[in-house]
């Protein structure tokens, strides 16, 4: 497929994505790659760094790092785009306090000018489910779709930071109940089901599963109780932290609270671009869904193949 | 106007910010809790709430009166920063970036649990990433990497040293690598203060166990 040089993207990894989920940086690389849309490397990016434990120690290094990954992007002259929400909330919320604040602006610069990188604020930084829904838009995707999943019901798992601060968030303030994800998810035939506290947070965020890890394995079980009641096949995610709490969480979930939820969860985890490229036809070893390894003590741990399994004949 | 009323209206109501913490408080820009009309829409809302003592309102009411204590109180560590209390309140007041800088002022005096001073400290600060897949433990993380097609190691911090470099110097010009040695000395003191109690206690036991 011919580039089309309007869709270029510095592509932000973060941490969690490319060093415990891989397969989710897979996915984004081979979906995009199929809808045209470029992506970039951002050589010698950071940690964003993670707003929950780095912005709570330190709100000046928080800041400071957040604007030299964005100066990386400055030097290519190209919008950045992560999968992550964690990332993208410390990356738009740098980029928009610093571009309201020229006091601010101009102290971080003064730092950034001992390692010869000046922030400009001459670039966007954007969520993969904001470019897909809002630079290609539904109709462009759905230009895509070659298999329809039928009979499919998915838990749509949004996270917190791609909604909000929704001062800072491209939605147009909606936070209590957007749609963009779902609508997105429903061009494939899957069906977006409604289920208790559909909003609330993983548990994952906000330095509480460093903290405390039942604490935070509290919140997934309560979110996988909600999922689970309103029968969803799988749960569908644009997060990796938020993917590794609802997958590794589970585990979590099952062994520290087994007296309480009776049968243990298994719920199948996908990150959005898996399911999008499944219906794009796109070969499900390049999107990460196919284990190819004999690797111990890796994810997913909750399998996927009751979801293989259930699409496998609606794919051909 | 009468003594009374005037007395009235200049009376000092916010007679306790003069207090340390309220001050830092003030100074990092955290007035704007002064709106706060108690109402506890933010507590209401709290999905950590649900599930611990974690109580939005009270711990900004006890910052903004001056209770000290609350910088100590591990419940400000539960809060996932979901930012529904930040949307919700009706005077507008930015609750969870409070908390952020109420975590901030917390750290400056030493209060952080240890595993958030490790990732600080021996992670972040050391790799540039907060979950990194270099080193020799983490070998199953490239290898992990490899069996979706991609290069051992993502092009990031991991692969360009200087860009590490670059990110430590960032550190040390805000004052981070000084908060951090601060913190870690005031750890080992803390530590050895603990194993000499710890010490002492068993001595006094062997004492009275002789005076039997």
């Amino acid at each position: 497929m011919s580039k089309n040089s309007k869709w270029k993207y510095g592509f932000f990894l973060g941490c969690v994505a490319p060093n415990r989920y891989p397969m989710i940086e897979a996915s984004i690389r081979a979906v995009f790659d199929h809808l045209g849309a470029e992506i970039l490397e951002l050589e010698g990016a950071s940690c964003c760094p993670a707003p929950g434990v780095f912005r709570a120690f330190h709100i000046p290094t928080w800041l400071v790092i957040a604007a030299r990954n964005l100066t990386i992007a400055e030097e290519l002259g190209i919008d950045v785009v992560t999968g992550c929400n964690g990332c993208y909330g410390t990356l738009r919320d740098a980029w928009v306090e610093l571009n309201h604040e020229p006091e601010l602006k101009k102290m971080i610069n003064e730092h950034l000018a001992k390692i010869g990188r000046e922030f400009k604020g001459s670039i966007e930084p954007k969520h993969v489910v904001q470019v897909l829904y809002q630079d290609l838009g539904i109709e462009y995707l759905r230009g895509f779709v070659k298999h329809k999943f039928k009979d499919l019901k998915v838990a749509v798992h949004y996270g917190c930071h791609i909604i909000k601060p929704s001062d800072k968030r491209p939605w147009g303030g909606e936070y209590e109940d957007p749609t963009f994800l779902d609508e997105i998810i429903e061009i494939t035939g899957a069906k977006s089901i409604n289920y208790k506290d559909k909003f609330q947070c993983c548990g994952a965020g906000g330095a509480v599963r460093t903290a405390v890890k039942e604490i935070s394995a509290d919140f997934s079980r309560e979110k996988l109780e909600n999922i689970r009641d309103a029968g969803a096949d799988i749960i569908i995610d644009c997060c990796p932290f938020c993917h590794l709490q609802l997958d590794l969480g589970q585990m979590e979930a099952n062994n520290f609270y087994k007296d309480i939820i009776g049968e243990p969860y298994k719920i199948p985890v996908i990150y959005v671009t898996q399911l999008l490229g499944l219906a794009f036809g796109i070969d499900p070893n390049l999107l990460g869904l196919m284990k190819n390894h004999d690797l111990q003590q890796v994810p997913p741990f909750i399998s996927l193949e009751p979801f293989l399994e259930k699409v496998k004949n609606q794919l051909t | 106007m009468s003594d009374n009323v005037e007395k009235y209206i200049k009376r000092k109501v916010y007679k306790s910010t003069n207090s340390r913490i309220a001050q830092k408080f003030v100074d990092a820009g955290l007035e704007k809790l002064r709106a706060c009309i108690n109402c506890g829409t933010c507590t209401g809302g709290c999905p950590s709430g649900r599930r611990t003592a974690y109580r939005t309102r009270s711990v900004l009411r006890r910052a903004l009166t001056g209770d000290e204590s609350v910088l100590e109180d591990i419940g400000i560590w539960f809060c996932s920063t979901c930012y529904t209390c930040y949307e919700r309140c009706p005077r507008g007041i930015p609750v969870t970036d409070m908390i952020i800088k109420l975590r901030n002022i917390a750290v400056e005096e030493g209060h952080i649990l240890d595993p958030h001073f490790v990732l600080a400290n021996k992670v972040f600060y050391v790799t540039g990433h907060g979950v990194p897949a270099n080193g020799e433990g983490n070998q199953k993380w490239r290898d992990l990497r490899e069996s979706y097609g991609l290069p051992p190691l993502p092009p990031t911090v991991h692969m360009h040293p200087e860009a590490v470099k670059e990110c430590q110097e960032l550190m040390k010009s805000v004052g981070f690598r000084d908060l951090l040695d601060k913190i870690e000395k005031q750890k080992e003191k803390e530590k050895l203060e603990a194993e000499k109690a710890e010490a002492n206690k068993i001595e006094d036991k062997k004492k009275e166990k002789e005076k039997k």
